[in-house]
């Protein structure tokens, strides 16, 4: 029974369906392997056991019926704790909402249940998403699967480590600085940026509301194709939903092929500050995609210089700002309410106790960046260099004329826990080569290409693609994926030491 | 670009509705201001025929038409506030006695 959770997704569904083995069945080996390795890794914040057998009874019950089951019916997924869910707590890492139990299901948790995936429970995150190394959660740091004394990425790290442990087939993440795709590259796994709008953001506590994008995480490039089939598609609940439809991700995936398509190496990813093994695997794979029919070019995006300039103004601006919610009035802690204060002191004395560092941080330099007599130079001069960097993508995509770019996901394999706790600059140094694409709001997947010479940790290939044409990156990834497998004669996360 | 003192910070943090310790606020000084010194570099291109963006997608009011529908009970809307009476949210004072 062990070995069903070595299964990758489409095989969980597929054995479910032929009736080999149960949901049930599945989703207890799921739970039995948390049980057994979860205190290591710390993936998950919450694990919904009941929850999780009566969505499996479920789904055993319908195919016992004859009902038609959907492409992921009773595949277990370990679900990001910003998203919320009915009846289960949802703390988004933060003191500041712990016990709080949401009495509605985000857009996404509603599309996961009607596709009867088994939701096992809340992942692990960096608190509000603020972090790329999961040591900002108020609930302690995970461990990264392949050395537990190294960070697993962040935000989302819970969720890349429970793909990476073995603990769920799938899982959902979000990404407003690349806390989809850094966890992915530095735990081996695959994750996706879909594009800006592409997912609900109804019920997904609001981080950097003009950035932050809901995605799949996955082990396999077709599972997160499946998974971004599932989840994606307008949303009236949210404004800023794209009203069209979904590009077909899960038949580009089953068609991985790169053959003809022009392929560019953005110039500015590479040089300083980044790992002699990262560029090394990186440099591997420019040679793969060509022996695999594409053609390589590089490509010059000069404003990709200031992304992280610019994001680490607007990123903290729209935070101040969506923060504010958390007063102590409605939800979540009070601190200080002894009858003698103010509602505004009690406001300043919550968010003193049930903000972390980091929160903290970046709500001061977003408060500053809005602020009459700095606003011009700081917040308006950022959404100047996104134009920028939107022209950059479209001179690319468009006179340049290539299909996908490509460069390394993160500078550097997975670090030390700790190593760069009170270094706030070098932390976002690991945002580098993912912001650009959250600033013009396209679409972007991080998948694995091999281990750095230097201390065996993974190492993430980036595909970015235009707004809208998802699908490429599938077709990419795929082709990408079995060639690096059929090389390796195994999937990466095999060689990962066992728990 | 100038740089940000300790005072401004707990001025900032006061607009923030943040009740800083003393030693937060030293060593939030520190950081913000090697932080801002390195983000200042977007005005460089502070050009003004550069348009700024601040969305990706263009956004336009989404209307829908007013009908009734289900929506959370008051029980719901109430079930995670840290004080309520009367079906309502119970806040702490927000008039002084004067």
């Amino acid at each position: 029974m062990t070995d069903l959770i070595k299964l990758t997704a489409a095989e969980i569904a597929a054995k479910i369906a032929s009736g080999e083995v149960t949901a049930v069945q599945v989703t207890e080996a799921h739970l039995a392997r948390i049980e057994a390795v979860d205190e290591k890794v710390h993936a998950f914040l919450h694990v919904d056991r009941e929850g999780a057998l009566a969505q499996a009874r479920e789904v055993d019950a319908k195919r016992e019926r004859g009902e038609k089951l959907g492409p992921l019916a009773g595949v277990p997924l370990a679900l990001k704790d910003i998203f919320t869910t009915k009846g289960i707590p949802t703390t988004v890492g933060s003191k500041i909402l712990e016990g709080w139990i949401p009495p509605y299901d985000a857009t996404l948790t509603r599309k996961l249940k009607e596709a009867d995936v088994v939701i096992l429970g809340k992942t692990n995150m960096d608190e509000f998403a603020m972090g790329s190394s999961t040591e900002n959660s108020a609930y302690g740091p995970t461990g990264n699967p392949w050395d537990l004394t190294k960070i697993p990425g962040g935000s989302g790290g819970g969720s890349s480590a429970a793909l990476a442990s073995y603990e769920a087939a799938l899982a959902i993440g979000t990404d407003t600085g690349g806390s989809i795709r850094q966890p992915a590259a530095v735990t081996g796994t695959v994750g996706v940026k879909p594009t800006y709008g592409a997912v609900s953001r109804y019920g997904m506590v609001a981080f950097s509301s003009s950035l932050d994008q809901g995605g799949p995480c996955a082990r396999t490039v077709l599972d997160a194709a499946l998974l971004h089939e599932a989840i994606a598609g307008h949303d009236p609940l949210d404004s800023t939903s794209i009203d069209a439809p979904v590009p077909p991700v899960v038949e580009a995936a089953r068609n991985g092929d790169v053959k003809g398509m022009r392929v560019g190496v953005v110039k500015q990813f590479r040089g300083e500050g980044y790992q002699a093994g990262v560029l090394q695997r990186f440099d591997e794979s420019v040679e793969l995609l060509k022996e695999l029919g594409a053609e390589v070019v590089e490509v010059d995006c000069p404003s990709f210089d200031l992304a992280l300039a610019a994001y680490y103004l607007i990123a903290p601006s729209e935070c101040s700002s969506n923060l504010a919610r958390f007063d102590a009035m409605r939800y979540g802690l009070r601190v200080g309410d002894d009858g003698t204060k103010s509602a505004e002191e009690v406001t300043a004395l919550t968010r003193e106790a049930g903000f972390g560092d980091e929160v903290k941080r970046r709500v001061i330099l977003g408060t500053y960046a809005l602020s009459s007599g700095y606003y011009d130079a700081y917040y308006g001069s950022a959404q100047k260099v996104r134009t920028l960097i939107t022209r950059d993508f479209e001179k690319a995509f468009g006179e340049g004329g290539v299909d996908v770019l490509i460069s390394p996901t993160t500078p550097t394999t997975a670090f030390p826990i700790g190593e760069r706790a009170d270094d706030p600059m070098a932390m976002y140094l690991a945002d580098l080569c993912t912001i650009p694409t959250n600033l013009a709001g396209n679409a972007a997947m991080s998948l694995p290409c091999g281990l750095a010479p230097e201390d065996g940790m993974p190492v993430g290939l980036q595909i970015i693609a235009p707004a809208m044409a998802d699908d490429r990156l599938y077709r990419v990834g795929a082709a990408v994926e079995a060639a690096f497998n059929a090389r390796w004669g195994h999937p990466l996360l095999e060689e990962a030491p066992s728990l | 670009m100038p740089g940000i003192t300790r005072e401004e910070v707990a001025h900032l943090a006061r607009l923030a509705r943040l009740e800083l310790k003393d030693e937060e606020l030293d060593h939030f000084a520190t950081q913000l201001d090697d932080i801002i010194g390195a983000v200042a570099r977007v005005s460089d291109v502070a050009d003004e025929d550069v348009p700024p963006t601040s969305h990706p997608l263009p956004l336009t009011n989404v209307m829908r038409s007013d009908d009734v529908r289900p929506s959370l009970t008051p029980q719901e809307a109430l079930s995670g506030a840290p004080a309520q009476e009367q079906q309502r949210f119970k806040v702490p004072q927000i008039l002084g006695e004067d």
